[in-house]
């Protein structure tokens, strides 16, 4: 027997679970009810555009705000000494074990009308705030729920420089500044690559986090989709088509971002 | 050589600490409170500790949450270290496309892993009479845990010297019993990884497995999605704390083991050298 046929079984099995399910996704979408061809399921995509928009609105916010407070962490972690690396990476990474039901479940009781955060304002003599149920709380969720996604691939590219290339730098005249502009930051570009993948995929399907914190006030795509199949809104086919669309666009975005990030390595030299 | 962070840096580092533990701490302090409210304190008990362990509807979650997880982690572990070594040996022209619909279910958002699961199950369901349910839940749970045991062993199959099987095999081994002794043990601490992975992967999911469970079938995560709709249970902030003690406790020991094991090879290390 060759060993190339121990991946027999798992090929048939991709086949069945894997590449099937997707097929009939893209079947759904163009059929009707008693199997003829239709194109009204998409031309339906037009109704949902605000939706489109919020959601990919809301999911590049929250990439945005993960990249800009993510990064200065993984910086600034990546030059302490290594137990205090170790310890840190490992308290970055506990909460994700958490599920994150229950981590956007605590946001509720901090954002809600009457909860912690309010409270601390009223106390210390401020106007409350409406947040709970606002495009706010959800950005504020997605940000909770994924920073350490963004944080983990940014600090592990820093990380694995070469300190001599900081010393070259350095020896050739330039400051800190300059180290960081000119080394360490297009580096580190493919880390906050992956990060952005890894943020702005679930950020942009979420269902849960938009139905606990928008309280059904933020309609996202998940949301539009989840009434398409469990919900009030029952039409697979439609739900077909709205995942269809959506997974398309997020193809093609993370196309052009790889594409991005090849042009980058080879300025840099990787 | 850098400079360590300022104290500016370690402030900003403190702070986002701060920002990612808060919510954690709310719920564990609010598991202790003894009326249903989540933000005013009014006094320390244990009572919601007691209905937790009473209640018979999230107990049998967990127990589905942890059979679900152990089944398809190993299932998961022996079939994708199979699929690894079977793609390994192929040729590229082969491989590479294989890798590529590996990796579809890694990087399609969980939602459409979900409903074209539910869809495909529906439909050979009517044809083949069966419900959404365990199985169903069992098969989906596999299918998203197999590509990351494929990418956790697949490097070190890459790593692994061919000349060691080769010699195996000239010594009298079969293909078979080489795979066994020679190619197994090197590859291990990759199976090992996939196997944690998986299992973790498997324990934490929410939206595949609330497509694919059907109605009769409940995760502790579909559980607890349940109860924060009803809005109203500091049961949840209870279990909250449980999985977030059990979770802490374990890293400690993996970190303090990973550490000692360090150390010894450090030791090993300066003893061959002196």
């Amino acid at each position: 027997m060759k060993p190339k046929y121990l991946a027999i079984p798992y090929i048939v099995w991709m086949g069945i679970f894997v590449a099937a399910p997707v097929l009939i996704v893209v079947f759904y979408a163009f059929t009707t009810a008693d199997g003829g061809l239709t194109l009204s399921n998409i031309s339906e995509m037009g109704r949902f555009l605000p939706i489109f928009v919020r959601s990919f609105e809301l999911a590049f916010v929250s990439t945005i705000i993960c990249i800009v407070i993510g990064y200065p962490v993984a910086y600034i972690l990546s030059r302490e000494g290594a137990r205090v690396q170790r310890l840190i990476i490992m308290l970055i990474m506990l909460p994700m074990w958490m599920n994150f039901l229950l981590r956007t479940y605590a946001w509720m009781s901090i954002l809600e009308n009457t909860g912690l955060l309010n409270s601390l304002l009223t106390a210390l003599g401020l106007p409350a705030l409406q947040i709970i149920n606002t495009p706010s709380a959800v950005v504020i969720g997605m940000v909770y729920n994924f920073l350490p996604f963004m944080i983990l691939p940014i600090y592990s590219v820093i990380v694995k420089i070469d300190k001599s290339l900081y010393e070259a730098a350095q020896d050739l005249g330039a400051d800190t500044v300059s180290v960081f502009r000119k080394v360490v930051f297009p580096i580190s570009l493919p880390g906050v690559l992956s990060g952005v993948m890894m943020v702005f995929v679930p950020a942009v399907s979420t269902f849960v986090i938009s139905q606990l914190l928008g309280g059904g006030m933020v309609m996202m795509l998940g949301d539009l989709i989840d009434m398409q199949f469990l919900g009030s809104a029952y039409n697979p086919r439609l739900g077909s088509a709205i995942a269809l669309v959506m997974m398309i666009i997020v193809i093609l975005f993370m196309y052009v971002m790889n594409r991005f990030g090849e042009g980058e390595e080879k300025a840099v030299g990787l | 050589m850098t400079r360590k962070p300022g104290l500016f840096g370690r402030v900003y580092n403190g702070l986002i600490l701060l920002f990612l533990y808060a919510p954690i701490f709310v719920l564990i302090v609010f598991s202790f409170n003894s009326t249903k409210s989540r933000s005013v304190w009014s006094g320390f008990t244990f009572d919601w500790y007691r209905s937790l362990i009473q209640d018979s509807s999230i107990m049998n979650a967990f127990y589905t949450t942890i059979i679900i997880a152990l089944l398809s982690a190993v299932i998961a572990t022996v079939a994708g270290t199979f699929a690894a070594v079977g793609f390994y040996n192929m040729r590229r022209r082969w491989r590479t496309p294989l890798m590529h619909i590996n990796n579809i279910p890694m990087m399609n958002a969980d939602i459409v892993t979900g409903v074209s699961l539910a869809l495909l199950f529906v439909s050979l369901g009517s044809a083949l009479r069966f419900n959404l349910g365990f199985g169903t839940l069992l098969i989906a749970h596999i299918t998203f845990n197999i590509p990351y045991v494929v990418l956790s062993v697949m490097p070190k199959l890459r790593q692994l010297d061919s000349n060691l099987v080769d010699a195996a095999c000239d010594l009298g081994c079969t293909w078979l019993k080489a795979f066994w002794k020679v190619v197994v043990p090197e590859i291990m601490p990759g199976i090992i990884n996939g196997l944690i992975i998986a299992f973790t992967l498997s324990v934490d999911d929410f939206v595949i497995s609330y497509f694919t469970a059907g109605g009769n079938v409940m995760t502790l995560p579909m559980k607890i999605f349940a109860m924060t709709r009803r809005r109203i249970s500091p049961e949840i902030n209870a279990l909250s704390t449980i999985l977030f003690l059990t979770v802490l406790i374990l890293l400690i020991v993996i970190n303090v083991r990973e550490a000692k094991q360090e150390e010894k090879q450090k030791e090993k290390l300066r003893r061959s050298q002196g």
